[in-house]
C-alpha cells in the first residue's frame, strides 16, 4: 500500500470510509443536518470500541491501580500497564519503562522543561525551537528563560510554510536541546525529523519531539525517528482526552529528576526525604487516567485496523482533492497556507477565503454543518510569522471523504455571497 | 436554534464592509490602548483624544477582526464621538449589560461582572443590532472586545490627567 503513494496518482481505493463512518456513533446522533466534521486536528471523534472499552472497564474491573491486592485491582493493574505496552508498541517503543502517561502534550512538554530543563540548563545555555511551534512547546521554555536566562532560538519558517534549516548547523551550534514539532498543527507540514535529529545529535543536542498532529496520521516509529523525548496526546488519536504519552529513551529518563510529586511516584516517602519510584511510575504522580489509558489502547487497536499506511494515503488523497478543487472552484479566492505537494504535509489545511475572517467563516459553514477550526491555533508567533491574525483550518481524517469538501465547498460560496466586499 | 440573520443584521454588514473612524491618531495629544481576544488573536486599536470639556473629540479604531468585532467597534466610535466622558461610560454600561449576562456566564475571568446597571435614560440606537449577539455566546467577546477597550483607554485618560 505505502508503495501505492504518489503525488501524481494518490491511491483511489483503500480504506472504506463509510464502514469507518459506521464505527463513530456521532455520526448517527440525531443532528439536524449531516455533520461534516473537519476538526480533527483540534480532537478526533471516538469509535464506539473506544466508547466500549471505557464502558465497560468501569462497568466490570476498576479499581485504583498499584494498590490494591483484590482481584479487581489487580485486573485494573493489568489493564492499565496492558494499555502501555500496546501503546507503546504502536510507536516502536522497546520498553514499557520508555512510555509515561501525562495529561496532554502541554504536560508532557512541562515535565521537560522541568525536569529535564531545570537539571541540564543554566543561565546562557541554548535550546533551539521552531518559528512553527504549538504554544504547548513555547511557553514552558520561555517560562524557563524567565526563570534561568537560558537563551531561546529559533528555527524560521520559510514562505513555503516549511522550516528554514539553511542556518540550522549555526543555530545547534551550543544548542544544549532542539525541540521540534513533527507536523505543524497549522500549516501541515511534515518535517524531516530523522535530519534534524542527526544534525542535532552531532551537535551534542538532545533532542524532543511533538508528535501530536503526527502520530495519529501515519506509522510511527521513535527510534528510526531518532527522538531523545517524544509526547503526543491520545484525544487526537480516537482517543479520550485527558491522557496523553511521553516516550523518552531510557538512560535519559533514568538521570531525569521526578516532574510531580505525590502518590505513586516515590518508592519511599520519610519526614525528611523521599525516593523515586522507578521509571516509568516515576512520572507518574497520584491516580493515573485507568479509563482513559484503557481507551487509548483501545484507539490503537482501531488505527491498526484501519492500517496506519492506508489512513496515511487516504488522508492524502483527501487533501489532495481539496486542494485542487477548492482552487479550482475559487481560484485566487482561496488561498492555502502550507505546503501543496502532499507528499510534504498532512491532512491539515489552513487557509484564506476571500479576505473573510476565520470567525465570520466558520460561523457560516456551522449553518451546513460543517465543523472547522478558526482562529491562531495556540500558534501565535506563526500567525505573526504568516501575516495573519488567525487562519480558517479544515483537518481530515477515517472518517471524512470527497464529499465533506465538496461540503466544505458548498458552504464556503454561502459565505461568500453573506461577506463579499 | 437561531438563524444567521440574527448574527449578521444588515447594518452591522454594513459597518464591517465601511467601518467609520477607522484610522489612527497622533499620540500625544491622543491616546493609544490595545485590546487583545486571546481566544481568537483579534486585536483592536482605540485612539482616543479627549478634549478640555472632557468630551470624546475624536476617535479612531485600528486593528483586525471579525465583522462583529470590527463593527462593533465601527459603531462604538460612531456612538461615542463627541459625548462626554460620563455620556461615553453610561453608554458603555448600556451595551454591556445588553451582553453581560452571557459574558460574566461565560468568560470566567470577571470581566463582565462590574458593568451591568444600565441608565434606564440612555438609547443604544444603532447598536441595538448586536443584541442578536447573546445567541452566539462565542460570540460575545467579539462584541465586547472595543468596549472593553475603550474603557481601558478612557480609565487611563483619567488616570493621566
Amino acid at each position: 500500500m505505502a508503495a501505492a503513494l504518489s503525488t501524481d496518482s494518490p491511491p483511489t481505493v483503500g480504506l472504506d470510509v463509510a464502514a469507518a463512518r459506521a464505527d463513530f456513533p456521532i455520526f448517527d446522533a440525531r443532528h439536524d443536518r449531516r455533520l461534516v466534521f473537519l476538526d480533527t486536528a483540534a480532537s478526533s471523534q471516538k469509535p464506539r470500541a473506544v466508547l466500549d472499552a471505557m464502558t465497560e472497564y468501569y462497568e466490570t474491573t476498576h479499581a485504583n491501580v498499584h494498590r490494591g491486592v483484590y482481584d479487581l485491582a489487580e485486573r485494573a493493574t493489568a489493564m492499565y500497564e496492558g494499555a502501555r505496552g500496546t501503546i507503546g508498541r504502536f510507536i516502536g517503543a522497546t520498553s514499557d519503562r520508555e512510555v509515561l502517561f501525562t495529561k496532554n502534550v502541554t504536560e508532557a512538554f512541562n515535565l521537560i522543561a522541568h525536569s529535564w530543563g531545570r537539571s541540564n540548563l543554566r543561565a546562557g545555555d541554548a535550546v533551539l525551537l521552531t518559528e512553527m511551534e504549538h504554544h504547548a512547546n513555547l511557553v514552558p521554555w520561555l517560562m524557563l528563560a524567565e526563570e534561568r536566562g537560558i537563551e531561546l532560538r529559533y528555527l524560521g519558517v520559510t514562505d513555503e510554510g516549511e522550516l528554514d534549516l539553511s542556518d540550522l548547523d549555526a543555530k545547534l551550534d551550543g544548542a544544549k536541546l532542539l525541540s521540534f514539532t513533527a507536523m505543524s498543527n497549522v500549516l501541515g507540514t511534515l518535517n524531516p525529523v530523522r535530519q534534524l535529529a542527526d544534525a542535532a545529535h552531532a551537535a551534542g543536542a538532545v533532542v524532543a519531539v511533538d508528535g501530536a498532529q503526527y502520530v495519529p496520521h501515519t506509522t510511527t516509529d521513535v527510534a528510526a525517528l531518532g527522538a531523545d523525548l517524544f509526547a503526543f496526546t491520545g484525544h487526537k488519536m480516537l482517543g479520550p482526552t485527558g491522557i496523553g504519552v511521553l516516550w523518552g529513551r531510557e538512560e535519559l529518563l533514568e538521570a531525569m529528576p521526578p516532574f510531580l510529586g505525590g502518590g505513586d511516584m516515590i518508592r519511599d516517602v520519610r519526614l525528611d526525604g523521599f525516593t523515586p519510584n522507578e521509571l516509568p511510575w516515576k512520572f507518574e504522580a497520584g491516580t493515573p487516567p485507568i479509563a482513559e489509558a484503557v481507551g487509548l489502547a483501545a484507539a490503537v487497536g482501531e488505527l491498526e485496523r484501519y492500517g496506519m499506511d492506508a489512513i496515511r494515503a487516504h488522508e492524502q488523497r483527501v487533501t489532495g482533492y481539496a486542494i485542487s478543487s477548492l482552487q479550482e472552484r475559487f481560484g485566487d479566492d482561496f488561498t492555502v497556507h502550507g505546503p501543496r505537494s502532499i507528499e510534504r504535509r498532512g491532512g491539515v489545511l489552513s487557509f484564506a477565503f476571500k479576505a473573510i475572517h476565520p470567525h465570520d467563516i466558520s460561523q457560516v459553514l456551522n449553518e451546513s454543518g460543517v465543523c472547522v477550526r478558526a482562529g491562531h491555533h495556540c500558534a501565535k508567533p506563526l500567525m505573526r510569522r504568516l501575516g495573519v491574525g488567525a487562519t480558517a483550518r479544515a483537518s481530515f481524517y477515517v472518517y471524512n471523504d470527497t464529499d465533506d469538501v465538496d461540503a466544505l465547498a458548498d458552504a464556503l460560496d454561502d459565505a461568500a455571497s453573506m461577506f463579499a466586499l | 436554534m437561531p438563524g444567521l440573520e440574527d448574527l449578521y443584521r444588515e447594518i452591522i454588514l454594513d459597518h464591517y464592509r465601511n467601518p467609520r473612524n477607522r484610522g489612527e491618531l497622533d499620540i500625544p495629544p491622543a491616546h493609544r490602548t490595545e485590546g487583545f481576544n486571546p481566544l481568537c488573536g483579534d486585536e483592536i486599536v482605540v485612539y482616543v483624544s479627549v478634549d478640555d470639556d472632557d468630551r470624546v473629540a475624536e476617535i479612531k479604531i485600528g486593528g483586525q477582526g471579525c465583522s462583529i468585532s470590527q463593527s462593533s467597534a465601527s459603531m462604538m466610535s460612531a456612538a461615542v464621538k463627541g459625548k462626554t466622558l460620563d455620556e461615553a461610560r453610561a453608554l458603555t454600561r448600556a451595551f454591556k449589560a445588553l451582553m453581560s449576562i452571557h459574558e460574566t456566564k461565560l468568560g470566567g475571568d470577571g470581566s463582565g461582572t462590574d458593568a451591568p446597571t444600565p441608565d434606564p435614560e440612555v438609547k443604544l440606537g444603532d447598536l441595538e443590532a448586536l443584541q442578536g449577539v447573546v445567541k452566539f455566546p462565542v460570540r460575545i467577546k467579539c462584541a465586547t472586545l472595543s468596549w472593553n477597550t475603550l474603557t481601558q483607554a478612557l480609565d487611563e485618560v483619567a488616570t493621566a490627567s
